[in-house]
């Protein structure tokens, strides 16, 4: 080829590249891991384990959540800060960003993903926004920093009260016109709620007490059941270095999994009668119980001093069959979307560790600046995530 | 050479004030200040500026001495989530860090 071939070919190359825009692909198998230290966000993808690529300036995002659109296109990240980003995985752009209140833990999306909603501490309450142009829609103060903000079928928000006991259940079928029942007496101190995979109940875990509050999203005028209430009666509570999560309910064999509060255990509930079936003794004090899509497996980390250590929960034995240690900090987990491997994020090694959930073989160490959580779209179709 | 040492260490004592002789070595401090953003920073914000837990920023602290939030770093609040650390900080550790809070901890 002569050297003007070359140089038209190149030419045209570069044309076809900027005419095409992003590289044409799927979203099905991309996710997001929040780098808190740093305010910035690595895209990756869980099809060949690689680093798409890396977005910064988003402000505080310790303890950041995220969502995403139900075109898998969009992630909304929630940081400490307040600020709402929206995120385009495709062109890895922000696609919209607003500073919406002074202190915020997270969010949730409706169930026709039109809204997207954001628990804040600083003014407390709930602040509702239009999941295409993040527009205010609506502003449902409650005096009190909230937690465990889920969405629920109907296009419903639930949400718990930390400094009241109280859970709320917000209607925004008429997005404009919210319509609130409140459940008052509910508990001390709920720290973080779920709503579980069917949809139909919401679940708060106190802090205050030992014991978990339940609300029925079928039957929401039965009211609040309380569940294991005194699990941990006479005896001593270790001190809680870190607080328990409740993100992801762990559901499997007709049993439900949680993390006791400032116990080494695991509490079992057998989902048919709300009773506790059992405790799992583990290394640590449990922070993620997270539950491999088939059920089969359980995956806890812990909270200090034992965060460099996962366990892993055989589900029909109520046995821990494995141990590893990734490295310091480990901070949050999560599965591929048929749970064949999970990634963990390893905080103070700046690595997040990809491992293969049958072998427990280590297939691939990612980088990642202080990385803490891991969000796969496959969380766009889930209810409750 | 050994009168010399334990002269000069005597000095020292007597030199020192009790915060300077229980300052933690450079290394301790690194782990420290990462423990309170990291860690702490759960609760309380990375950025100290609060979170589930109160505010840790230097104007938030003002009217609270040392000695109280070393008391209660070392023993946390009861009815609160704030855990007791004196099973992962020793006392000189604890008063370290509630000084280098009041003067607003070097990132």
């Amino acid at each position: 080829m002569t050297r003007t071939g070359v140089t038209a070919l190149a030419a045209s190359m570069l044309l076809g590249a900027c005419a095409a825009g992003p590289e044409i692909r799927g979203t099905g198998d991309l996710g997001v891991v929040i780098e808190r230290a740093t305010g910035s966000v690595k895209l990756v993808e869980h099809s060949h384990d690689t680093v798409l690529g890396e977005v910064g300036e988003l402000g505080d995002l310790s303890h950041a959540a995220i969502v995403f659109s139900r075109d898998e296109r969009f992630a909304y990240v929630f940081g400490r800060d307040g600020g709402l980003t929206k995120l385009d995985l495709l062109t890895q752009k922000l696609a919209g960003r607003v500073m919406q209140a002074g202190n915020s833990i997270g969010g949730a999306i409706s169930a026709d993903g039109r809204l997207v909603a954001v628990a804040n501490y600083e003014p407390g309450g709930i602040r509702v926004f239009d999941a295409e142009t993040l527009a205010p829609v609506a502003d449902i103060p409650t005096g009190s920093k909230v937690v465990g903000l889920e969405d629920a079928p109907g296009n419903r928000f639930v949400f718990s009260l930390y400094d009241k006991g109280e859970i709320w259940l917000a209607d925004l079928s008429e997005p404009a016109s919210p319509q609130i029942t409140k459940f008052t007496g509910i508990g001390r101190q709920p720290y973080d709620a779920l709503v579980t995979p069917d949809g139909r109940y919401y679940i708060a875990g106190l802090f205050g007490e030992d014991g978990l509050a339940m609300l029925d999203l079928w039957r929401p005028e039965a009211g609040i059941r309380r569940v294991l209430v005194g699990y941990g009666r006479g005896e001593t509570a270790l001190p809680v270095f870190k607080m328990p999560h409740l993100e992801s309910w762990a559901v499997a064999d007709g049993h439900a999994f949680i993390p006791a509060v400032g116990r080494h255990e695991v509490l079992v509930i057998d989902l048919a009668t709300w009773t506790e079936a059992g405790r799992i003794p583990v290394e640590g004090q449990p922070v993620f119980v997270m539950a491999r899509p088939d059920g089969r497996q359980l995956w806890v980390n812990f909270a200090l001093p034992d965060n460099g250590v996962v366990q892993v929960i055989d589900v029909p034995s109520l046995k821990v069959v494995h141990r590893l240690e990734p490295g310091p900090g480990v901070l949050h987990l999560e599965f591929t979307p048929r749970g064949e491997r999970v990634w963990l994020s390893v905080r103070d090694a700046d690595q997040i560790k990809v491992y293969d959930t049958a072998t427990f073989s280590l297939l691939a160490t990612l980088p990642a600046e202080k990385p803490s959580g891991i969000f796969f779209t496959a969380r766009a179709h889930r209810i409750g995530l | 050479m050994r009168s010399r040492g334990i002269a000069v260490f005597g000095a020292l004592l007597l030199m020192g004030t009790p915060a300077l002789a229980a300052t933690p070595s450079p290394n301790r401090q690194e782990a420290l200040r990462h423990m309170v953003r990291q860690d702490c920073g759960s609760c309380h914000g990375m950025t100290l500026k609060g979170g589930l837990g109160s505010s840790l920023l230097p104007q938030a602290l003002d009217g609270i001495p040392a000695e109280s939030l070393t008391d209660i770093i070392l023993n946390g609040i009861p009815g609160t989530p704030m855990p007791p650390w004196a099973a992962l900080l020793s006392a000189d550790e604890a008063a370290w860090i509630a000084n280098e809070l009041k003067k607003g901890l070097a990132p």
